[in-house]
């Protein structure tokens, strides 16, 4: 184990990270707003990635298919709230998670019906291909290294709209007080649907990134799901700063746990022993975390102002 | 007035049950995977079932034919199920398919114990191959173990040393690693077990660039293996740190991966490109009837088929006469895809298997392709535990 190995894993972390807070920004908005478990966020992560790939095939060019596939996404996203989940919004959440699961399956055979079921083949663009040096001795993925650098932009770009804009403000107020801002006037419905669609968007861009890594077929929107769940719950239900936190955690942890823990503990324990529990060990690490802050926190680590 | 009704409803219902004595249908039960992101592998076994059906001109050994397919959601509980209803409510004489072991291990002695027919397709448990071994129960594909195998032997023929092995952590992930250093006896310098299901390997890529081996053993089916192939050709690997793989690139994931897969090593018992009348016959219907190429999935389903159809003909259409079937089917009388194979006594095919190659034909399009024999009539590990004789 050497710095630039560890350096390397870091960003690996921070990467995954990214991808997790993009999904669990649009998550924990409309769960903490609206009071909407929505199972079918992953849904839109999928179409995010089915359309971008579809409107770079047809234009010829990644960029210009990830700029119409965002807006798109977004269209998709009010759709779904306009038609299926306004009126959920009043019942409890056992009927949201059925009708959102409902969704699920809904988008998969509807993708399966158009792309068809085997994966579909997306690449990275050419001028992101290739490596970037970080350090000397140091090679990271060009693409890798632009996943970080939107992720942070959006970061960036969401706190400022969240903190420093009138919507943001509103956004805020719902979180904290949903009864009280329809009290003052404010058009609930469409603030709901604005939230909705800016939760869409976000997911479609971290399906649209993700596609030149993974794989691009019906159901990829639920492999990432469940951590995304383990990052809102960490990082507090309605909070932004918090899904920032929870994500970079939960990415660090998975990330730095699958890597290095198996070494480490063949330092403390007999390597056949190391070899059978490390990769068990890791992948439950994110689970123990969440269990830990749930017995700490039970709010998250940054709970919205005002919820109890 | 009740008496009459009760006995015509009697008379109704034993009518119904009555089913296939003195059939002139044959009827066959078909269970794969046909939703969910496995459902591709499904579709492909579905299409060559149909295939082969329009090359026996719609009958089975000259009767006619209906075929009942079934979805198990790679779920074993479910795959019991639709056994279950095919067998009572169907009334079939074979059922065939099944993509997944575990779903097999459930299934298959459902089917047996009810004295029907069980033509696996896909799945080869090393527990059917040994003690539960079953007079009923066919495979026309392969062990398990096998594929490892005969890329452990190639690997150390090859003299190759220094080997970092991957796999998902579950049964199967661990089986395949096993059954490679059951031939691969040169050091493995890591082993390395990932999440089953997981999506993103740059973590463990960045360890295995870090450890400098001399070539990389994987076993990554479906969506993963589409993962893995990206992301090792991204990490600046492909060309530099060959990779060897079992089960990872095939007809169903090569659309995906293109370019990533390009140098791919893989070990099976069967190619498109295999030189025999009835693999070619396969290969250019499938291509023109379902426009791509046909995967071993497939082409061990159409064989199921031909299987059937061998074994219906040898009886002449008496479908009770179970015996005379059993003794049709171990002679494999039938044009296989792979060309002509013996069954061992545990009802697996002894068979050859094949080095492939991904490479780039002429017209841009990937493909794998044979680049020589590992294996020659090559018998499964477990046959010696059948207690079956014949």
């Amino acid at each position: 184990m050497n710095a630039a190995l560890v350096l390397e894993q870091t960003l690996n972390g921070l990467q995954y990270g990214v991808m997790l807070f993009l999904m669990a920004a649009g998550l924990t908005l409309v769960f903490g707003i609206m009071n909407l478990v929505n199972l079918a966020h992953g849904s839109l992560y999928m179409v995010g990635a089915y359309l971008a790939t579809a409107f770079a095939r047809w234009s010829g060019s990644f960029v210009l298919g990830a700029v119409l596939a965002l807006p798109a996404t977004l269209l998709v996203g009010v759709a779904v709230e306009v038609i299926a989940l306004r009126t959920l919004y009043e019942r409890d959440h056992l009927d949201q998670v059925l009708a959102t699961f409902g969704l699920i399956l809904f988008f998969n055979e509807l993708i399966a019906i158009l792309w068809g079921r085997a994966a579909i083949y997306t690449s990275v663009p050419p001028f992101l291909g290739g490596h970037v040096r970080v350090l000397p001795g140091v090679p990271y993925p060009t693409y890798r290294a632009a996943i970080i650098v939107v992720g942070v932009a959006v970061a960036i770009l969401l706190w400022a709209l969240v903190t420093r804009t009138r919507l943001g403000m509103l956004i805020r107020a719902g979180a904290s007080n949903r009864t009280m801002v329809s009290a003052l006037g404010v058009n609930i419905r469409l603030l709901y649907t604005l939230v909705f669609g800016l939760g869409a968007a976000l997911a479609g861009l971290a399906g649209l990134m993700a596609g030149p890594i993974y794989s691009v077929q019906p159901g990829m929107g639920e492999e990432i799901l469940i951590q995304v769940f383990v990052v809102i719950v960490i990082g507090g239900i309605g909070s932004i700063r918090g899904a920032v936190v929870g994500a970079v955690v939960v990415g660090m942890v998975d990330t730095l746990g699958r890597a290095f823990l198996k070494p480490f503990l063949s330092t403390v324990v007999s390597a056949p022993a190391a070899d059978k529990a490390g990769p068990a060990l890791a992948s439950m690490l994110i689970y123990l975390l969440m269990a830990a802050v749930l017995f700490f926190r039970p709010e998250g680590l940054f709970p919205a102002r005002g919820r109890s | 007035m009740h008496t009459i009704a009760r006995a015509a409803l009697v008379g109704f219902l034993s009518a119904l049950a009555a089913g296939p004595a003195g059939a002139e249908t044959v009827k066959i039960g078909f269970i794969t995977t046909l939703s969910g992101p496995q459902g591709a592998i499904g579709e492909h076994m579905k299409s060559s079932v149909e295939l082969a059906l329009d090359h026996l001109g719609r009958k089975i050994g000259g009767l006619d034919v209906e075929v009942v397919y079934g979805d198990d959601q790679v779920k074993p509980d479910v795959g019991k199920q639709l056994a279950d209803e095919m067998l009572k409510k169907h009334r079939v004489h074979f059922v065939a398919g099944v993509i997944w072991s575990n779903v097999m291990l459930a299934v298959a002695p459902t089917v047996t114990g009810a004295g029907t027919f069980m033509i696996g397709t896909n799945a080869g448990p090393h527990e059917l191959a040994g003690k539960m071994c079953h007079e009923l129960f066919f495979t026309t594909s392969w062990q398990n173990d096998q594929t490892p195998e005969a890329m452990g032997k190639y690997m150390q023929d090859q003299n190759l040393t220094d080997v970092y092995a991957m796999a998902p952590n579950y049964a199967a992930g661990k089986d395949m690693i096993s059954g490679f250093k059951r031939y691969f006896k040169n050091k493995v310098m890591g082993e390395v077990f990932t999440k089953l299901g997981q999506q993103d390997y740059q973590a463990e890529i960045s360890q295995l660039r870090a450890a400098t081996p001399k070539a990389v053993f994987v076993f990554y089916p479906g969506g993963m293996g589409i993962q893995f192939l990206k992301q090792y050709e991204q990490a600046g690997l492909r060309g530099q740190i060959p990779l060897y793989s079992v089960y990872t690139v095939d007809e169903i994931s090569l659309p995906a991966v293109k370019g990533a897969a390009l140098g791919q090593f893989e070990t099976r018992y069967w190619s498109p490109d295999l030189k025999n009348e009835a693999n070619q016959k396969y290969v250019a219907d499938f291509r023109k009837k379902y426009g791509k190429a046909p995967v071993f999935y497939g082409a061990q389903s159409y064989d199921g088929i031909m299987l059937i159809d061998s074994a219906v003909r040898a009886v002449k259409g008496d479908l009770t006469n179970k015996k005379g079937m059993i003794a049709a089917m171990r002679q494999a009388d039938y044009k296989s895809t792979r060309g002509p194979y013996k069954y061992n006594v545990n009802h697996f095919p002894i068979q050859n298997f094949y080095l492939l190659k991904a490479v780039q034909a002429p017209d841009g399009d990937f493909a794998m392709q044979i680049q020589k024999t590992v294996f020659e009539n090559y018998k499964d590990s477990y046959a010696a535990e059948c207690p079956m004789k014949w």
